[in-house]
């Protein structure tokens, strides 16, 4: 074999390799969650680092989000004469889209790479192989409460970050447009009604808002550990595994982002 | 023929009417004589063995059936057999060599020689391309990753950083096996992780609060021995253990190595490229070349030695 081809197939090899790995410590890490023992101490901790600690960002993303989205609608609804539809519009975008890719943006950036830096050096500190010379087995210690508390978290975020969203968006309304805060909330009520409810309770606007997050929280958590742990080379090393995965997270989140709506919609819109 | 003479009890030779301090000499000397003789004996097992493998090709080139495996050295505690392991290139090539019960066996040789490889083999963190790695007698390459873990609790690791967990603190380290795989009350491990810390020579109510960042190099290679040994293991492994100390607190660490075999009867094993720490504290010394053992044998014997290479590796030692 020429040896272009010889290195292609080796890189070939070596990315599918690669693949493969991502996929067995994604199965590993939620296998894990029903085998003993149980890290609760580090699921809760986990849950505080990723969850709480989160809430500042996210709050602050959601609320500016939502004022900025009713800001530059606002003259186009003006325009038509809609202003009263302001509330459904920043709903429906907050909701199903804004909210769950934007706080699945910030913890990836905030939590994700704070994960791949801890489980990185670790790595190269040989705290991993002293997990394993002590009997413990990393991915359950150190993985499984990861990947269960972004699990959690990331649609506990989601549902904070859509609220203050359209609360920004009700300011925005009522001193630019003049849309008085009780229509503003019926219409955000209408918008969400009006997509159809799921097992006719739930509404389908939240389902596909849940549905994300949800995704988006066990990818960024798997992402990190993914490179977290398979970090070499000191210290560079383990800035190299913090970049790649901040950006191969937010990629695989705008990605799956428009995947996951193709199937939710064709899912849950009724023929 | 090889069998019977395997695991000859040592004080069959030792003398009955010398006294008490001259019989301890003597059973020493018995010991390693007999240590000697059985790595001799299996060297030329493997010869024999690779001999039958030539004459069990025949003409046709197909092979006979191997003959039977040897198995583990009778009474050996780390045993390796012919090991080999590649990744990149070949990192070890026909290893052999075997540690029997309170022995300190130092495993030196330069930088980049598969040193550090032979204790992840040991731990199973690495799985040999071919040979057996037994561990009291047990192939530890067939187990599945929960057995492994298992296996791994006998053994207490000495990392070449101490790899003490950064964000607890000294207690908490010390105390994490025996949180994972014991079922001692909250006053039994404080109990045990304090009378650990006092082995070590560290004062327990002084340092158990502490977290890793605020020790210093010796220390925290002490915490990493006390966390290593919390479970009692029988068996130390330590990598690098005094690199990067300098020369009083490398004394105090070899001095402490010495003090698990010595009081506790602990069987060790010690890669380090530190020769005259090695000469202190081993039973025997092994010297890892091109891949392979070069050379093994007690410190005194290694010393004798007119092999160019281990002159030059010696150096003004």
């Amino acid at each position: 074999m020429p040896p272009l081809l010889d290195r292609l197939n080796d890189a070939a090899k070596r990315k599918l390799h690669s693949l493969q790995d991502y996929f067995v410590l994604a199965w590993n890490a939620l296998r894990f969650i029903f085998a003993r023992p149980f890290y609760g101490g580090d699921l809760v901790q986990q849950m505080d680092a990723i969850g709480v600690q989160s809430l500042g960002i996210v709050l602050l993303t959601g609320f500016f989000t939502g004022m900025v989205l009713a800001l530059q609608s606002a003259v186009q609804l003006q325009t038509f004469g809609a202003s009263m539809y302001m509330g459904r519009l920043v709903s429906a975008s907050m909701i199903r889209e804004l909210g769950p890719v934007l706080a699945g943006l910030m913890v990836a950036g905030r939590v994700g790479s704070g994960i791949a830096a801890q489980l990185g050096s670790m790595k190269v500190t040989e705290q991993i192989d002293a997990l394993n010379t002590l009997g413990t087995d990393p991915i359950k210690k150190l993985v499984t409460p990861r990947v269960l508390a972004s699990l959690i978290m990331l649609p506990t975020l989601t549902i904070i970050n859509d609220f203050v969203g359209i609360v920004g968006g009700n300011l925005i309304a009522q001193f630019y447009l003049d849309v008085p805060t009780s229509l503003y909330w019926r219409t955000v009520w209408e918008q969400i009604a009006s997509d159809g409810f799921l097992f006719r309770f739930i509404p389908n606007d939240f389902v596909q808002g849940l549905t994300k997050p949800f995704v988006f929280g066990g990818v960024i958590a798997v992402t990190a550990c993914y490179f977290g742990l398979s970090t070499s080379g000191g210290t560079e090393g383990v800035g190299i595994s913090t970049t790649r995965t901040v950006v191969t997270s937010s990629i695989l989140i705008l990605v799956l982002d428009y995947f996951l709506t193709q199937i939710l919609l064709s899912l849950l819109v009724a023929p | 023929m090889i069998d019977r003479d395997r695991g000859a009890p040592a004080d069959a030779h030792a003398p009955t009417d010398a006294d008490t301090s001259e019989e301890s000499v003597d059973v020493a000397e018995a010991r390693e004589r007999r240590a000697d003789d059985i790595i001799r004996r299996k060297q030329e097992e493997r010869v024999r063995s690779a001999i039958q493998s030539e004459l069990s090709t025949d003409d046709t080139g197909e092979e006979r059936p191997r003959p039977e495996d040897p198995g583990p050295l009778r009474g050996a505690v780390i045993e390796l057999e012919r090991v080999s392991l590649a990744f990149d290139r070949p990192i070890l090539e026909d290893v052999s060599f075997a540690a029997f019960p309170g022995e300190t066996l130092v495993i030196v040789g330069e930088s980049g020689t598969g040193k550090s490889t032979i204790l992840k083999l040991i731990l199973r963190l690495l799985q040999p391309d071919s040979g057996r790695v037994y561990v009291k007698g047990h192939d530890i390459a067939p187990l599945s990753f929960t057995e492994a873990l298992d296996v791994r609790q006998q053994m207490g690791m000495v990392f070449q950083s101490a790899a003490l967990f950064d964000s607890m603190t000294v207690f908490e380290n010390v105390a994490y096996p025996l949180r994972e795989h014991t079922d001692l009350s909250d006053d039994e491990i404080e109990a045990r992780v304090k009378e650990k810390l006092e082995f070590v020579d560290l004062a327990p109510d002084e340092v158990m609060e502490k977290l890793p960042a605020e020790l210093s190099g010796g220390m925290k290679k002490r915490v990493g021995v006390a966390r290593g040994m919390a479970n009692n293991a029988e068996i130390m492994l330590y990598d690098e253990p005094t690199s990067g100390l300098d020369p009083l607190t490398t004394g105090t660490i070899t001095r402490l190595i010495m003090k698990l075999q010595r009081e506790l009867n602990v069987t060790s094993i010690v890669v380090s490229h530190d020769i005259r720490s090695a000469f202190r504290m081993a039973t025997h010394i092994a010297l890892l070349a091109d891949r392979s053992i070069r050379f093994f044998g007690t410190p005194e014997e290694m010393a004798a030695s007119d092999d160019r290479y281990i002159r030059d590796f010696l150096g003004g030692f």
